[in-house]
C-alpha cells in the first residue's frame, strides 16, 4: 500500500548579472566570443594579480536582493571557496560564506489556474560570487584531453538560495518563472538559460506519513537541468524515484551522505554522480586581497527607490484598476513591461479594461507571435486600436467583422475608419431597420406564423434575408425588432 | 672613491652634474657582479645588454636636456618575485622556472617610469618562504661578509647584492622579516613599509595579508629615495592605501627632536646573543646622546608572534599557491610518464588483489596536479602548504586560523598601547648574527624562530627598518631594528639617518668591495 | 594533539601534493612538531577578542564597470604547458 507523502523542494539559482565587465577584472562578459580571447592576468589567476570588486555588480546584486525582500547586511566580506578544477584558475572561487550581503527574503508565487495556493517561498540568502571557466570534454574519444576556455571565468553571479518551501514540481516551476520575470523587470540579468546566464540546482526529498509520524527521506541534489520544463520533469521523476527507494530501503535523512544526481534530458531520468568525499572540504576563509563592504541605510533606500513597479504589484494594480481576472493580468504582465504599458494606455482610452484585455491577449499578442515582433514594433498604436474598439462599443460593428477590420488595419496600416468605409461598413439607423423588418414580415407570412406559434428560431431566416439586403444591419437588434413587431400583430 | 662604495644619492648627483654617465655606472656594478657574484650568487639573472641599452638611452636623454625620472640612470636590483613583463620571474621556484608574466608589477612600472636601470633579478627563498635563501630552487646565496654563512632571507639576494657593492639600490619583500632580517645580517639598510603603503600588484603572493614590498640600500637616505618611488596608492590593489606619499628623500634629513624611544622588555630575554645585545644597547646610548629619552615598554603577546605567524602565513600560502597546478602556466609533469606510472600502480595493486586501493587511485587529472606540484615545489613550500591546508580543513578552522586572527589582534593592540607612550620601538633584528649555510636546514622549527623579533610587525601591519649598529668579534654585521606606528615611515627613516650621521657602521664594506 | 600518518596523507590529497612514503613519514614528524608549537596559542583566552583578518581597516573599494583590453589569445596561452593554440588542454576530466 502507498503511504501519503509530501514532496519537499528547495532551489539554488545562479544568475549572471548584466555587467559590462567581470566581477574582479575589466574583461568583457560578452557571450560567444572566441575561446580565451576575453581574459587577462587577473582572470587567468596569474601570479601576483589581485581582484578589485566591480561596483555595478554589487549594485545589481543589492537591487535584486531588495526586490526579493531580503535583509541587507550592514557589513559583508568575501571568502575563498577552495577546490581544484581546470576551469578554476586560482584554485579557489571568490564567494561569500558566513556573511552574505543579503539574507532572509521571500518571493511570492501563485498559479492563475489555481492549482496551488498563493504562497511566499522563503529566500535563505543571496550572495555574489565569480563564475568559473568552461571545460569541454570530448565525449567520443573518452580519453582525449579536456579543453579549457576561461572567457567566462570571473563573470559576476548572484546565487539565490531558497528555503525548501516548494511542495510540488509545479510550484518549483512557478518559482523559477516568477524569479525570471522579476529579474527581467529589474533588468539585472537576461536570464538566458541556453547561454548559462541562469542555472538551477534543486534539493529534493520526501516527508512520508508513517504510523510513527512524519519521516524525512535523504536529500538529493539534482543538477544539469537546462530549462524550467526540465526542472519540472526532473522533480516529478525524483519524487517518484525517491518514493520507490523509500519503500525498498526505508532510509531516513542522515542515514546516507547527501547524494548528487544529474538530469538526463534525453533519457528523462536522473543519474547518480560519483564524487570523492574530500572534494566537499572547501576550506573557506576570508580573502585577504579584498576588503569588506559596508552598506549604509541611505544606499539601501536609494537602491530600493530605483526598483520601479515589480510584477506582483503590477498584476494587482491591473486587477484593481481595470477589473480583469488574475489569469488575464498574469498573461499581460508576463508578456513584459512594454506590453503592459500598451494595455494600460488602451484600457484608459476605451474605458473598458475587459474589452482591452481580450483584444490585447488575443489579437495583439497573436499578431506579435505570428510576426515575431516586439510590441514596440506593432503597427497599431493604442489610440488607433481604440478607434476600432469604440466602433464595437457603439454597435457600429460586431466582433467578428471587427476582427476582419483589425487584420486589414495591421496589414495596410490603415485607420479603422478608412477600412470600414472601404468595406461600406456604417451604422444603419433604427427607422431603416424597422422598415426593413416590416417589409420582410409582409413578404413571409409562413415564417411569421411559425414565430407566432412559438418557433422563435424561425426568425433566423428573416435575419438571413435582411443581411442579404443590407450587410451592415446589426443581427441582434434586428431579431429584437422582428420578435417585437410579430408580437404586436 | 670607488663608485661601488658611494651612496645612491651621491651617484645621482654625479649623474645629474654629468661627472659620470649611467653607462659607466652600470658597467661598474655589472663588472662587480661579474667578478664576485659567481661566489656570492646574489643574482638569478643579470640583464647586461638591456641594462646598458637603458643606461645609454637615459644618458642620451640627459645630454639632450630632456626630462628624466626620479632615479634616472641608477641601477636597481629586483627580487625575483616581482613580475617583469616578458621577462622570466621564478620566485625562486622550479614551478615558475620558465614563467614570463605578460605584465609589469606596479612597482616595476613605477621604477621604469622613474628611469631606474633594472640590472637583474635577485635570489630568494622559494616563494619567499625561509630566512636563509637556502630554499631557492636554483642556488644558495652567500653572505658577502663570510661566504660560509647565510645572507638571511627571504630577500637574501636583495641584501647581499647591496652589501657586495653589486647594486646601490635593491627591492625586496617582507612577510615575516624578509627585508629587515637579511638587511641586518648583511649590514645594509632595509625598510618594511606599513601594510598598504606599497602596491602588492605583481608581487607573487606568499601571505597576502602580511606581504609588503620595500627598499634595501646602503643608507637611510638612499632607502628614502627608493621608497619615495615605490610607495603610493594603486587602484589595482584593493588593500593599498589612498594617502599622499611624503617627500621621504627630503624629510629624512630632518633630525627628530626629543625622540621617545621604546625598548621592549621581552626582547632582551634568553636566546639573545651576548654580542648582539651589547651592540643594541650601545646603539641605544647613541640615541640617548642624540637627545632621545628611553622608555621600557611591554609587548606581552610578542612571544606568541611566531606561533601566530606560522598559522596565518601557511593558511594564506596554501590558498595562494593552489593556482600552481600545471594547467594555465608553470611546471607540468611529463604526462606520458605519469599515465604509465599510474597504470603500473593499478596493475600491481590489482595483481596483488588489493582492489579497493586500486579503485581509490587518483584519476589522471588529480595525479597530474599532485605530481606536477610535487615536482615543482621544494620541501619548505610543501611543508607550509600542508600546514595551511591542514589548519583550514574541516574541524580545525576555529582552533587554528580563527584563534591566530584573534591573537593577531592582541599583538596589534600591544603595539597601539606602546605607541601611546613612545614614538618608535628599538631592538635587535635577530637573536644572533648570520649562521652557517646548512646549519638549520634539517630543523624547520629552529629556522622559524629566527623571525622572533620581526614577525610581529607584519602581523600588526606596521612598518620597521633595520640597519647596521655594530659588528661581532667574528666580523659579522649586527642590525638594529626600529618599529613605528602605521604610516610612520618618515619617522623611521629620520631616526635611522640620525644614527647614521653619528656612526659609520653603515659605511663598512666587505673586502670584496675594494677601494682602488 | 599529534598528527597521524593517515591524516597527513589525506591532507596531501586535499593539497594536491604527491608525497613519497619517506616524505610522508618526515612530513608527519615535522608537522607534528610545528603543530605542537603553534598550539601554545590555546593557552590564551581570546573569548572577547575580535579576529583581525586585515592589517588595515579599509572598506568599500570598488572599480567602475568600464571595459579594458584583454590579452590577445597568444599572450594568454603563452605560458600554458599544453595548449592547442585555442584552449588550455588537460588530461580528460573523469567522473563528469
Ligand atoms: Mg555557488
Ligand atoms: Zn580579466
Amino acid at each position: 500500500m502507498t503511504q501519503p507523502h509530501t514532496v519537499i523542494i528547495g532551489l539554488e539559482v545562479h544568475v549572471q548579472l548584466l555587467t559590462r565587465t567581470k566581477l574582479f577584472c575589466r574583461c568583457s562578459t560578452k557571450f560567444g566570443a572566441a575561446p580565451n580571447t576575453q581574459t587577462c592576468p587577473v582572470c587567468i589567476g596569474m601570479p601576483g594579480t589581485l581582484p578589485v570588486m566591480n561596483r555595478e555588480a554589487f549594485q545589481l546584486g543589492l537591487k535584486t536582493a531588495l526586490a526579493l525582500n531580503c535583509q541587507i547586511a550592514s557589513h559583508t566580506k568575501w571568502d575563498r571557496k577552495q577546490y581544484y578544477y581546470p576551469d578554476l584558475p586560482k584554485g579557489y572561487q571568490i564567494s561569500q560564506y558566513d556573511l552574505p550581503f543579503s539574507h532572509d527574503g521571500y518571493l511570492e508565487i501563485s498559479d492563475p489556474k489555481g492549482r496551488f495556493e498563493t504562497k511566499r517561498v522563503g529566500i535563505i540568502r543571496a550572495h555574489l560570487e565569480e563564475d568559473a571557466g568552461k571545460s569541454m570534454h570530448d565525449e567520443l574519444a573518452g580519453q582525449a584531453d579536456s579543453r579549457i576556455d576561461l572567457n567566462r571565468a570571473g563573470t559576476p553571479l548572484l546565487e539565490i538560495v531558497s528555503q525548501p518551501d516548494m511542495r510540488s514540481p509545479l510550484e518549483a516551476k512557478a518559482y523559477l518563472s516568477e524569479m525570471k520575470l522579476l529579474l527581467t523587470y529589474l533588468g539585472v540579468s537576461d536570464c538566458n538559460m541556453q547561454e548559462g546566464s541562469l542555472r538551477v540546482d534543486a534539493n529534493i526529498n520526501l516527508h512520508v506519513d508513517t504510523p510513527q509520524g512524519k519521516v524525512a527521506t535523504p536529500i538529493v541534489e539534482v543538477k544539469n537541468m537546462n530549462s524550467f520544463r526540465a526542472v519540472e520533469r526532473a522533480m516529478e521523476y525524483e519524487a517518484a524515484r525517491q518514493y520507490e527507494v523509500w519503500q525498498e530501503t526505508h532510509q531516513r535523512l542522515g542515514d546516507v551522505p547527501k547524494q548528487t544526481r544529474g538530469w538526463d534530458d534525453v533519457a528523462n531520468i536522473t543519474r547518480g554522480q560519483r564524487h570523492k568525499e574530500e572534494s566537499s572540504d572547501y576550506r573557506y576563509f576570508p580573502d585577504p586581497d579584498l576588503v569588506p563592504v559596508r552598506v549604509s541605510q541611505a544606499e539601501i533606500d536609494a537602491s530600493r527607490n530605483s526598483l520601479g513597479e515589480l510584477p506582483a504589484d503590477l498584476r494587482h494594480r491591473l486587477e484593481r484598476t481595470y477589473a480583469i481576472k488574475p489569469y488575464d493580468s498574469d498573461v499581460i504582465v508576463s508578456a513584459g513591461r512594454a506590453l503592459v504599458d500598451y494595455y494600460v494606455e488602451l484600457a484608459e482610452l476605451c474605458g473598458d479594461g475587459k474589452l482591452a484585455s481580450n483584444w490585447v491577449q488575443q489579437d495583439v499578442m497573436r499578431t506579435l507571435n505570428e510576426q515575431k515582433i516586439e510590441v514596440e514594433k506593432f503597427p497599431l498604436s493604442p489610440r488607433q486600436l481604440c478607434e476600432l474598439l469604440k466602433a464595437i462599443q457603439d454597435g457600429q460593428i460586431n466582433t467578428s467583422r471587427a476582427r476582419e477590420v483589425f487584420i486589414e488595419m495591421v496589414a495596410l496600416g490603415r485607420s479603422a475608419a478608412e477600412v470600414m468605409t472601404a468595406r461600406g461598413i456604417e451604422k444603419v439607423d433604427e427607422s431603416e431597420l424597422v422598415a426593413l423588418c416590416k417589409e420582410l414580415i409582409d413578404a413571409n407570412p409562413k415564417i411569421v406564423a411559425d414565430i407566432r406559434s412559438g418557433k422563435q428560431q424561425a426568425a433566423g431566416n428573416l435575419i438571413g434575408q435582411a443581411k442579404k439586403k443590407n450587410p451592415n444591419v446589426n443581427p441582434g437588434r434586428l431579431r429584437e425588432i422582428v420578435i417585437d413587431l410579430v408580437g404586436k400583430m | 672613491m670607488s663608485l661601488l662604495r658611494q651612496r645612491a644619492t651621491d651617484l645621482l648627483a654625479l649623474l645629474h652634474s654629468g661627472q659620470i654617465t649611467s653607462v659607466e655606472l652600470t658597467r661598474a656594478f655589472l663588472n662587480q657582479i661579474k667578478l664576485h657574484d659567481p661566489r656570492v650568487k646574489a643574482f638569478l639573472r643579470v640583464d647586461h645588454e638591456r641594462a646598458l641599452a637603458r643606461a645609454a638611452d637615459i644618458d642620451k636623454r640627459r645630454r639632450e636636456g630632456k626630462s628624466v625620472g626620479r632615479l634616472a640612470g641608477l641601477p636597481v636590483a629586483i627580487k625575483d618575485l616581482l613580475c617583469t613583463e616578458g621577462e622570466t620571474t621564478t620566485c625562486g621556484s622550479r614551478m615558475l622556472e620558465y614563467f614570463k608574466p605578460p605584465y609589469d608589477a606596479t612597482v616595476i612600472a613605477k621604477l621604469k617610469a622613474a628611469d631606474a636601470v633594472l640590472i637583474g633579478k635577485t635570489n630568494m627563498d622559494e616563494f619567499a618562504m625561509g630566512g636563509s635563501t637556502e630554499n631557492s630552487a636554483f642556488q644558495k646565496t652567500a653572505n658577502p661578509w663570510d661566504l660560509s654563512r647565510i645572507p638571511g632571507g627571504s630577500s637574501g639576494g636583495a641584501a647581499a647584492c647591496v652589501a657586495a657593492g653589486m647594486a646601490p639600490l635593491s627591492v625586496g619583500s617582507d612577510t615575516g622579516g624578509s627585508i629587515r632580517q637579511p638587511a641586518g645580517l648583511c649590514g645594509v639598510t632595509g625598510l618594511k613599509p606599513t601594510y598598504g603603503r606599497v602596491s602588492r600588484f605583481g608581487l607573487v603572493a606568499f601571505a597576502s595579508s602580511l606581504d609588503q614590498i620595500g627598499p634595501l640600500a646602503r643608507t637611510a637616505e638612499d632607502t628614502a629615495l627608493l621608497l619615495e618611488v615605490l610607495a603610493g596608492h594603486d587602484p589595482l590593489d584593493s588593500t593599498s592605501i589612498d594617502m599622499p606619499v611624503p617627500n621621504y628623500s627630503q624629510t629624512v634629513k630632518q633630525p627628530l627632536a626629543n625622540l621617545r624611544l621604546g625598548l621592549v622588555r621581552e626582547h632582551f630575554g634568553e636566546g639573545l646573543d651576548g654580542e648582539v645585545e651589547t651592540a643594541v644597547r650601545e646603539a641605544v646610548k647613541v640615541y640617548e646622546a642624540l637627545g632621545a629619552t628611553i622608555k621600557w615598554v611591554s609587548l606581552e603577546h610578542g612571544k606568541f608572534g611566531v606561533a601566530t605567524y606560522y598559522i596565518i602565513a601557511p593558511c594564506e600560502a596554501s590558498s595562494n599557491l593552489a593556482r600552481y597546478d600545471g594547467v594555465h602556466y608553470g611546471h607540468r609533469t611529463d604526462e606520458k610518464k605519469m599515465i604509465a606510472a599510474l597504470a603500473a600502480e593499478r596493475q600491481s595493486l590489482e595483481s596483488a588483489g588489493r582492489r579497493a586501493e586500486a579503485d581509490a587511485l587518483d584519476n589522471p587529472l588529480v595525479r597530474m596536479y599532485r605530481q606536477s606540484r610535487a615536482e615543482g615545489f621544494g620541501a619548505e613550500v610543501k611543508r607550509r602548504i600542508m600546514l595551511g591546508t591542514y589548519a583550514l580543513s574541516a574541524g580545525y578552522y576555529d582552533a587554528y586560523y580563527l584563534k591566530a586572527l584573534k591573537v593577531r589582534r592582541l599583538i596589534r593592540m600591544d603595539y597601539d598601547a606602546a605607541f601611546d607612550e613612545v614614538d618608535l620601538i628599538a631592538g635587535p633584528v635577530t637573536t644572533t648574527t648570520a649562521f652557517k649555510l646548512g646549519e638549520k636546514v634539517d630543523d624547520p622549527l629552529s629556522m622559524y624562530l629566527v623571525d622572533l623579533y620581526t614577525v610581529s610587525a607584519n602581523l600588526a601591519g606596521i612598518g620597521g627598518i633595520a640597519f647596521p649598529c655594530g659588528f661581532s668579534s667574528a666580523g659579522l654585521p649586527i642590525g638594529l631594528q626600529l618599529q613605528g606606528p602605521p604610516f610612520a615611515e618618515e619617522r623611521l627613516l629620520q631616526a635611522a639617518h640620525m644614527f647614521q650621521q653619528a656612526t659609520d657602521w653603515h659605511l663598512r664594506f666587505p673586502e670584496m668591495v675594494s677601494n682602488p | 594533539m599529534s598528527l597521524t600518518r593517515e591524516q597527513v596523507e589525506k591532507v596531501s590529497l586535499l593539497a594536491r601534493l604527491k608525497l613519497t612514503s619517506d616524505e610522508l613519514d618526515l612530513m608527519t614528524a615535522q608537522m607534528g612538531q610545528i603543530v605542537a608549537y603553534v598550539e601554545t596559542l590555546a593557552q590564551l583566552d581570546t573569548e572577547a577578542v575580535e579576529p583581525m583578518a586585515h592589517a588595515l581597516d579599509v572598506s568599500n573599494v570598488f572599480a567602475e564597470d568600464r571595459l579594458r583590453p584583454s590579452l590577445d589569445r597568444k599572450a594568454a596561452l603563452a605560458n600554458a604547458p599544453h595548449s592547442d593554440g585555442e584552449f588550455y588542454l588537460v588530461p580528460a576530466v573523469l567522473g563528469e
